[in-house]
């Protein structure tokens, strides 16, 4: 046995070095450039000529209904955003709205996906009918939402309510943010259902069959087993997630376009109104620049805490 | 510790289709087991069965006499080691080790003693922190088996441990398995399709297909006295010979004389009169038991030799058609393509009927005597005549 062990204490090789400078592959890399050079350049400057306009747009003064403002308004257009108190709602409407339904999709998409990992008659069905939300496209998800579902009059929430002897709600006026949050959390849970059902499908089943032995319930397994094996699956669906609830925008314009007052207003529907309603060029891009840099530090901080987990 | 006895344990899997036909067997206490047999022979099933992890469709499974059937499997005081480790892998060594105490509710500071008291059997206490992705595949083994030994089980159960590692590491591994089991004094089972483990391990071997028990006995007395074709061809390497034959001769005592295809007799001995003159049987000899005789009644052509350094294996076709592997020293200057003849003593050869039953053997063959069980007082060696 000690034998063995001397084995597997020998120092590891040291895994490939980047070639020396000079050294053929350096070489070999440099007579690539011009071939991989059109594609790099195109993407330079799809990315980087939209950075760099908003920036010069949230430092001039540019608005569309009166040709005659011009010129430097030096840091005039970030001023009047942050003492505007439209700005500090909508980046906590933001910020409730990511969060609400990152948190309803990723504890409702686990749970979906043990239940659909269990055999049940009628399996194959059931999975096609969650998945499908997830391709009904927004406007059309909001719009189903708005008048078949959650219309006091029209919808079946209200004749539910109406069955139940109860006064129909008007969802969108006295419960906006819940409405539109419910909305898109009906669009995305599927999404986090698929990806999570992938990976508890994976899960090795002998090490559900070794935690029964070592005498864990069900919802030992759940916890000790399948939930630290969907770690990492649920750092991806966090992460995908949080890119695109950042900025969504159709399900607002659709139902409340960022109301009542501006209880649904994000700071997307808050840049689309700024740029397409008050015509305010540069207010809108010193918006979207303040949407930039939320943006990165959300990713700052997932691709930190992603990073940690992709290690185990 | 523990015995354990299984009572016609059957499982089908769909009515009308089983997959356990019905299985008799008694395992005492401190006794390792060998469940052997073919893919597909039902030894993982019955093991998975015994474990709990499968349901028992008919019949009755007792440790220590209680019947077990329905109870949960973590309450049946069993522990696996599973074919794929079924390590926990986003937990350290040490909580692997100390999963199920955890669940049952141990406290820390002894959870821990426990815990290092198996690390310092297995050696594995230089990797207590460690998750299971930066330890080697006999690490991994290692960390299965401790997680076995913590919870202190009445019966461990292997479902064919060893079949992920390279050759080296498993002969290693077997053999740390048997000390483990002297140091334990626990009731081991343990499956496997690879009869060289059965051999080297068990004290009792129990030869499976197709969901029926074949054979059970210790190893030598499978190699010895297989009691049918089955057996005599699963239990020993390289396989044993089959050639068919006819009865030429027979006294009353077991003693005859069969023929070959080639018309060339060969003396037997049995335990049992031979039946009459004329019945086809099937001889059996082990490769190892054939040596040259330029009398012997194999008579054939090599055509392939391998050399394995400690011994020699020569492929010949005999003169009736038949193949036959001959085992001789390592240094045995054979040579392929040249008429060769063998010969085997007659108290070497099996017969088997035509329903594939062995012949009774004259039953002195010498057998070295049974393994005392860990635990039990050494048995004093008495010289025999």
């Amino acid at each position: 046995m000690s034998a063995a062990l001397d084995v597997e204490n020998m120092p590891s090789q040291p895994h490939a070095v980047t070639p020396p400078p000079g050294s053929n592959e350096r070489r070999l890399q440099r007579r690539m450039l011009p071939l991989v050079s059109p594609s790099v350049v195109l993407l330079l400057i799809w990315s980087i000529v939209p950075l760099v306009m908003t920036l010069w747009f949230s430092f001039q003064r540019y608005n569309l209904l009166d040709p005659t403002v011009t010129g430097f308004a030096g840091i005039d257009n970030y001023d009047f955003l942050v003492t505007d108190p439209d700005f500090w709602t909508s980046l906590v409407n933001t910020l409730v709205l990511v969060g609400s339904v990152l948190a309803i999709t990723v504890v409702g998409g686990t749970l979906l996906a043990v239940l659909y990992d269990q055999p049940f008659l009628g399996k194959g069905i059931a999975r096609v009918l969650a998945i499908s939300p997830f391709f009904v496209m927004p406007t059309v998800s909001a719009l189903i939402w708005k008048n078949l579902m959650l219309h006091p009059i029209y919808g079946i929430a209200g004749i539910l309510w109406h069955a139940a002897g109860l006064q129909p709600v008007d969802w969108f006026a006295n419960y906006p943010m819940w409405s539109v949050i419910i909305i898109v959390s009906w669009e995305w849970l599927p999404f986090a259902l698929l990806i999570l059902l992938t990976a508890v499908q994976s899960l090795d089943h002998s090490q559900i069959e070794a935690a029964r032995l070592d005498g864990a319930n069900a919802i030992q397994q759940f916890f000790y087993i399948t939930l630290p094996h969907l770690g990492r699956a649920i750092s991806v669906v966090i992460m995908i997630e949080t890119i695109f609830l950042l900025s969504i925008f159709a399900e607002i314009f659709v139902t409340t376009a960022g109301g009542p007052g501006n209880a649904t207003t994000n700071l997307a529907f808050l840049i689309y109104s700024r740029a397409l309603l008050q015509f305010d060029v540069g207010g809108a891009s010193a918006g979207g620049v303040v949407a930039i840099i939320l943006a990165n530090i959300v990713a700052f901080f997932l691709v930190r805490a992603i990073g940690k987990r992709l290690d185990i | 510790m523990a015995t354990l006895s299984l009572r016609g344990v059957r499982k089908s899997y769909q009515a009308g289709f089983e997959t356990i036909k019905g299985i008799d067997l008694d395992i005492a206490d401190r006794e390792f087991v060998v469940f052997v047999g073919p893919s597909g022979c039902g030894k993982s099933t019955l093991l998975r069965m015994i474990a709990g992890l499968e349901d028992i469709t008919a019949g009755d499974l007792l440790i220590d006499g209680q019947r077990v059937n329905d109870v949960d499997p973590s309450k049946r005081g069993l522990a696996m080691v599973f074919q794929t480790y079924a390590l926990y892998p986003h937990m350290t060594v040490a909580d692997n080790m100390g999963f199920a105490l955890k669940l049952a509710g141990v406290s820390k500071t002894e959870r821990d003693a426990k815990v290092r008291e198996a690390a310092r059997i297995l050696q594995l206490e230089s990797y207590l922190d460690r998750r299971p992705k930066a330890l080697s595949g006999g690490q991994r083994q290692r960390v299965a088996i401790g997680r076995a030994i913590v919870r202190q089980p009445k019966v461990f159960l292997f479902d064919e441990p060893l079949s992920n590692l390279d050759a080296a590491l498993r002969g290693q591994t077997r053999v740390e398995l048997l000390r483990l089991h002297e140091e334990l004094a626990a009731t081991m089972i343990y499956v496997t399709h690879d009869q060289i483990e059965a051999m080297t391990m068990a004290d009792k071997i129990v030869v499976l297909q197709g969901g029926i028990v074949e054979q059970v006995g210790s190893p030598m007395e499978l190699y010895n006295h297989p009691a049918n074709l089955f057996v005599a061809g699963f239990i020993g390497s390289p396989r044993m010979n089959f050639l068919p034959v006819t009865v030429a001769s027979g006294d009353g005592a077991g003693n005859g004389v069969v023929a070959l295809a080639d018309g060339n007799q060969v003396a037997v001995q049995m335990g049992e009169a031979l039946p009459a003159p004329g019945t086809p049987l099937t001889l059996g000899i082990r490769p190892e038991r054939l040596y040259w005789d330029p009398n012997g009644p194999f008579a054939g052509e090599g055509h392939l030799v391998e050399r394995l350094g400690g011994l020699t294996l020569l492929h010949l076709t005999l003169t009736g058609g038949e193949e036959l592997v001959v085992q001789t020293d390592g240094n045995d200057p054979v040579q392929p393509h040249v008429l060769v003849r063998s010969a085997v003593s007659p108290d070497e050869c099996h017969l088997f009927g035509a329903d594939g039953q062995a012949l009774r053997r004259p039953g002195h063959i010498a057998q070295p005597p049974a393994r005392p069980l860990p635990g039990e007082a050494p048995v004093v060696a008495t010289a025999t005549a």
